[in-house]
């Protein structure tokens, strides 16, 4: 087998566990992640698919990859942990928000409503794992540099919904609210897989059904390489990590 | 209007337009322009929101020395104890609208509350303070209402209007109001240690910041609460009364008693967060501590926080003060300022460690910097403004309401 059929056969893999899942109701799934550490080789690609797909702006950033150093020369080694929103089953965000914007759906991704959201910014000093950002009304272009680029003020269609930043209005959502990753949720109900996942050019994060015992996932969360991060802070992540 | 009260009115005027091109920005930009951001989601606005929130709580409590326990040797401030709680409220209130990243939002914490967040809880507590206040207030004066609206002028139509109609002065008309008042405050002193308690609980729930996920720290925010209270109250009786330093020397004195007392226990629990905190070896417990003791912001710990909030004025209080109401009403002002450092360092180093190890060099964009933080031009101006408008609230107390003892006899 070539390494581009097995390539092709994870992501295959993943689609077909991907429309199981959707078939089932929506209490059903749980949607969860693992990252294979030594499959990731610290490129960043799914950090900068993540801002293209969800047209993030200046200074909100849902997934970053964290590039860890080991060891005195010549005995040395690279980690690098590449960090989505962990989608935790007993999220700290979510309950020390005073208005219920922030919740965990049924399938575990936890979510903000831009509409409810008073920008308190709580939950973002409540995640044990900095994976909450905040809209301040940043631009890449506007402002900046002589032309206004066009994705710049393009709206994104995060929650399946158009939104759409104004730059001369600062009271408008998402600005003023906080943001994180939702696992690409308008993806998934389109049968799509995130888009951090199809990017990886390692193939270092498998998506999935949790609660399917035959999916790719679940499979590999059952390893015994897996490890959550902070497990102790009884936050029950659905990001799972191969060391 | 008397003097003083027209310096603190044109200090308050001063204060709020030298801050109004921040104001303007912040309404116009939203908050483009603060100096934080996620990695330091809360700054000084927050610190500064729960230093006038403890300033508050701290005059209110002292309110009740008089209205629940009696103690007579404070009655000629009770009402201006009252109403500096109520200015010091609204000026931290208005602190913490302005951080909200959507302020015309700020009332779904009432049309769709979360009952598991201590936000909520306290918003709600502050309200139900807010109203008790008011009233307390207005049972208090309403003989000096009646009393003064019986001559001619702008202040007596005013007095008239404050009465709402409610005129009576008969010994048990006054009798159920001094009833009332005693209700009212007893039911504030529970309220006062709920609020306030609950803004540390805020802090204190939070397991992602060990610095304060600790028991202690709710207690805390009590007590430095009833300090800070206690000397802004020394302060104002000592410095902004006329002839406070005379007339109202027994006064200042007995706050001045007060005021070491709590500012040891303070103290104390400073030194115990401190010494159990440097012992262990928790990274995300003793680099909070070590950042403000020896970080390049030491100055905030080290002088504002102990010199001026805590060992100085308890060495003034103990030496020279505990005879002389100036060096009293001096160690009030100092403790007044400093406690303004103890605050900061209650909010900012909170967010010291980075959540995960090297999460602060993975990313580096606007409003994206982890371990830096200043506030902005925006965030003082905003702050200059909003704290103008806190000292013309009282400046406009002193000048309009009865809040002077010879006033009441009046």
């Amino acid at each position: 087998m070539s390494v581009e059929t097995m390539v092709k056969s994870v992501l295959l893999r993943m689609y077909e566990d991907l429309d199981r899942a959707l078939k089932k109701p929506v209490h059903e799934r749980h949607w969860g992640m693992v990252i294979d550490t030594r499959k990731c080789v610290g490129c960043n690609s799914c950090t900068v698919a993540c801002k293209a797909e969800n047209k993030l702006p200046p200074g909100v950033v849902y997934n970053v990859v964290i590039d860890e150093e080991f060891g005195t020369y010549p005995n040395v080694a690279r980690r690098f942990i590449s960090r989505p929103c962990l989608h935790c089953q007993n999220p700290p965000c979510v309950r020390v928000c005073p208005v219920n914007a922030t919740y965990k759906r049924p399938d575990g991704i936890v979510v903000i409503d831009y509409d409810d959201c008073i920008g308190c910014r709580y939950c973002i000093s409540a995640c044990p794992y900095g994976a909450r950002s905040f809209d301040f009304g940043n631009f890449y272009t506007v402002g900046q540099t002589p032309e206004v680029m066009p994705w710049d003020v393009m709206p994104s269609f995060e929650y399946g919904e158009e939104q759409r930043r104004d730059p001369r209005n600062p009271w408008r959502s998402p600005i003023g609210n906080t943001r994180k990753c939702h696992f690409c949720l308008h993806r998934l109900e389109k049968g799509m897989l995130p888009a951090c996942v199809t990017t990886c050019i390692g193939q270092a994060r498998i998506f999935g059904d949790l609660n399917d015992p035959e999916s790719l996932v679940a499979q590999l969360a059952a390893s015994p390489r897996a490890i959550r991060l902070k497990e102790e802070l009884g936050t029950d992540p659905s990001v799972y990590y191969l060391l | 209007m008397g003097k003083r009260a027209l310096i603190i009115a044109i200090v308050g005027l001063l204060l709020l337009l030298v801050g109004l091109p921040g104001l303007v920005d912040r309404l116009t930009h939203g908050l483009l322009n603060v100096g934080y951001g996620a990695p330091v989601p809360w700054a000084m606005w927050v610190a500064v929101y729960i230093y006038f929130i403890g300033l508050s709580a701290g005059a209110f409590l002292i309110s009740s020395l008089v209205y629940v326990f009696g103690m007579k040797q404070f009655e000629r401030i009770g009402r201006l104890a009252l109403f500096t709680a109520l200015a010091s409220l609204l000026t931290a209130l208005l602190f913490i609208w302005f951080d909200l990243g959507h302020m015309e939002r700020f009332f779904f914490v009432f049309t769709r509350p979360s009952f598991t967040s201590p936000l909520a809880w306290i918003v709600w507590l502050y309200t139900l303070y807010l109203l008790l206040l008011l009233a307390e207030i207005w049972f208090v004066m309403r003989p000096s209402f009646v009393r003064g609206g019986e001559g001619k002028g702008f202040k007596a139509s005013l007095y008239r209007f404050l009465t709402f109609g409610v005129r009576d002065l008969s010994p048990r008309a006054m009798e159920r109001d001094r009833k009332i008042v005693r209700i009212l405050g007893t039911i504030g002193v529970p309220l006062a240690i709920a609020f306030h308690g609950g803004t540390g609980t805020v802090f204190a729930v939070t397991v992602a910041r060990a610095y304060w996920y600790t028991g202690l720290f709710p207690i805390m925010f009590l007590v430095s609460a009833l300090a800070s209270g206690g000397a802004l109250l020394t302060t104002i009786v000592a410095f902004v009364l006329p002839n406070g330093l005379g007339e109202h020397r027994e006064e200042v004195i007995g706050l001045g008693r007060l005021l070491v007392l709590l500012l040891f226990v303070d103290f104390l629990m400073e030194i115990a967060e401190i010494l159990v905190s440097l012992y262990g070896t928790v990274p995300a417990h003793f680099i909070p501590i070590r950042e403000q003791l020896f970080g390049p912001n030491w100055w905030i710990f080290w002088i504002l926080g102990m010199g001026m909030a805590l060992v100085g004025p308890m060495l003034i209080l103990t030496f020279p003060g505990r005879r002389s109401a100036v060096w009293t009403g001096i160690a009030g002002l100092l403790a007044t300022i400093g406690f303004i450092g103890i605050r900061w360092n209650i909010v900012l180093p909170g967010f010291a460690v980075e959540e995960l190890p090297g999460i602060g060099r993975a990313f580096v964009e606007p409003h994206w910097v982890y371990g830096f933080y200043i506030p902005s031009a925006t965030e003082w101006g905003v702050t200059l403004f909003s704290v103008g408008v806190g000292v013309l609230i009282l400046a406009l107390g002193f000048w309009l309401l009865p809040l002077r003892a010879e006033e009441v006899a009046a």
